[in-house]
């Protein structure tokens, strides 16, 4: 099944100039609307004038997260306030989130592509869907509530977490398909087990994850104790949230909504264009977006892309499992987390050294984060409830400022190993 | 009457404790007493050493986290109903304790180290049910 044909099959050389003209539209828009980006496009040499088509993509200069956090909130926004009909936002490295807004269309472009990511898993009007993404400011619930909607699926917005209750859902409601996060998917699984329900008695046949990044192991493993077949979706906030790309029924990458998001693969050293197939960093232009149009997105995000056309008949290009990020940025939960957070907390507290070492794990497939912390040795107490409410005000600090609870481990001032060059602030274990 | 004991943060890890130990008999500080309060991931090491300054100074200069804490010592006698008798007079005083931790010291007499809010108040009630207090120079003989 295929949500959109004319747009998801369409001729790549038109598919191409219909991006052009979207680009074109998209850059005298901005130019005219956009105080940061007339500056930018200024600085450049670039007028309006000079983008004519797709190929001209390449001549203008890249937008930056750092870009979003100097123009915190609104300042990129397109359109007025009065046009905006909602906000999302992500956290970001210094405790600003980053700010997304969204208008009326923009709401129903996102619903379409979500559309087309669902049918792609064999959503259809008669499919029952949980959504256990967060609701929120996180784009994961709202954005799948919404494309589930327009597919005329019946939705159980339960969010995230609860999960006796997500249990008793999909056995009393028959739900048929989960959406959430895939470390959620599988703690679901674990979950089932433990209650002894029999996997017989759930209807459950797909899930929609995504969000953070998982392995082909933990797809097997989920799809293995849930009894369904499991698909990638992909999406960042300031793009749109889920649904920029997604996994057809052939599972080979991901295919992105190229006639809204218009991806690029640069090497993230020169920032100089590489040809399909190899690995670089993935660059959007979501040309289409009124509220918060961006030019060449920088999403950090290391892959490749395919353009050979899929057995599913989409001729979207294909986007590889994300290999990594060219920056510092750990998804842990779903939810971003630049070691740079962590430090900014501990920074402002008095009694603690800014030397630490986050150690992320993956514990009966939940993401676990342990933040080690020096203690500063003048404010040492040799009593226990001042050390424990010393370790319970930073638990809390970070957690206000990255969203998710971690571990904190007092440790002894000058035990973290020091370095030269980069320090070593984080060890990841969970192999993905 | 306040005596001078250190306070020592050690992370839950094997050979720390034999490291610390080591340091001391190197330096020739002998420990009169101690204890360990200890958490999943660190303990704190209280102890009653002779020459606590030059104690801490060596700890230091080899990267443990040490600080210098007032405390009390407070004798008592050995033999049921010691310790008893001396809490009642504390408690009836109504003094809090934040810790405290005790040795026997011969047949007939236990040692009782306390850490609380105002040790001058209970050094002052004490002393007024005549009780015997360790005083700084007793240390080295405990």
């Amino acid at each position: 099944m295929i949500w959109n044909e004319h747009y998801e099959c369409m001729e790549r050389e038109e598919l191409l100039k219909l991006q052009g003209e979207r680009v074109k539209e998209m850059v005298k828009r901005v130019y005219d609307t956009v105080p940061f980006y007339r500056q930018k496009l200024q600085e450049a040499g670039i007028e309006p004038g000079d983008i004519k088509g797709i190929e001209d993509l390449q001549k203008l200069p890249f937008t930056t997260k750092q870009d979003l956090r100097d123009n915190y909130p609104f300042g990129l926004f397109a359109v007025p306030q009065p046009d905006i009909v909602r906000f999302h936002a992500s956290s970001g490295t210094t405790g600003k989130p980053t700010v997304v807004g969204y208008t009326h269309n923009d709401i129903q472009m996102w619903s379409e592509v979500v559309a087309r990511s669902l049918t792609m898993a064999g959503v259809t009007k008669a499919d029952i869907i949980q959504v256990a993404y967060g609701y929120g400011l996180f784009t994961g619930g709202l954005g799948l509530h919404y494309g589930a909607e327009k597919v005329g699926a019946s939705v159980v917005p339960i969010s995230g977490g609860n999960t006796k209750k997500q249990l008793q859902l999909i056995e009393d409601f028959g739900s048929t398909v989960l959406a959430c996060t895939p470390s959620y998917a599988a703690f679901i699984g674990e979950s089932l087990v433990e209650e002894k329900i029999d996997p017989r008695k759930i209807k459950l046949k797909s899930g929609v994850f995504g969000a953070e990044p998982w392995t082909q192991e933990m797809r097997a493993q989920i799809e293995q104790v849930l009894g369904i077949k499991a698909y990638d979706i992909y999406g960042l906030t300031e793009i749109i949230g889920p649904g920029v790309s997604m996994e057809c029924q052939f599972q080979r990458g991901m295919h992105i909504f190229e006639d809204h998001f218009i991806p690029e693969i640069i090497n993230p050293d020169t920032g100089e264009l590489l040809p399909y197939g190899e690995l670089g960093e993935l660059v959007f232009t979501p040309a289409t977006k009124e509220a918060m149009p961006l030019i060449r997105y920088r999403t950090r995000d290391l892959t490749r892309l395919h353009a050979d056309k899929c057995q599913c008949g989409r001729t979207l290009v294909r986007m590889e499992k994300c290999v990594g990020r060219s920056d510092d940025m750990l998804i842990i939960r779903g939810v971003n987390v630049f070691p740079s957070q962590v430090e900014s907390v501990l920074l402002e507290m008095s009694e603690t050294k800014p030397h630490y070492l986050i150690v992320v794990d993956r514990e009966n497939n939940l993401d676990t984060m342990e933040i080690q912390v020096e203690i500063e040795e003048e404010f040492f107490s040799d009593e226990v409830k001042e050390l424990e409410g010393l370790r319970h005000r930073i638990k809390a600090n970070i957690s206000s400022t990255l969203g998710i609870s971690a571990t904190i481990r007092l440790v002894e001032p000058g035990t973290i190993e020091r370095s030269m060059g980069k320090a070593k602030r984080v060890i990841d274990k969970r192999n993905l | 009457m306040i005596i001078k004991q250190l306070s020592v943060f050690l992370e839950n890890k094997t050979g720390r404790l034999t490291e610390l130990t080591g340091i001391l008999a190197d330096n020739d500080i002998n420990i009169s007493a101690f204890s360990i309060a200890d958490t999943a991931d660190y303990g704190i090491l209280r102890m009653i050493v002779g020459r606590p300054e030059l104690a801490a100074q060596v700890l230091k200069e080899k990267g443990f986290t040490v600080k210098i804490t007032d405390v009390v010592g407070m004798i008592i006698s050995n033999r049921p109903g010691g310790l008893h008798k001396a809490l009642q007079i504390i408690s009836d005083n109504n003094v809090a304790i934040e810790y405290m931790y005790a040795f026997a010291s011969g047949e007939s007499k236990a040692t009782v180290v306390i850490r609380a809010d105002s040790l001058q108040k209970i050094i002052d009630v004490l002393q007024e049910h005549k009780m015997e207090l360790l005083k700084e120079g007793d240390v080295i003989q405990v």
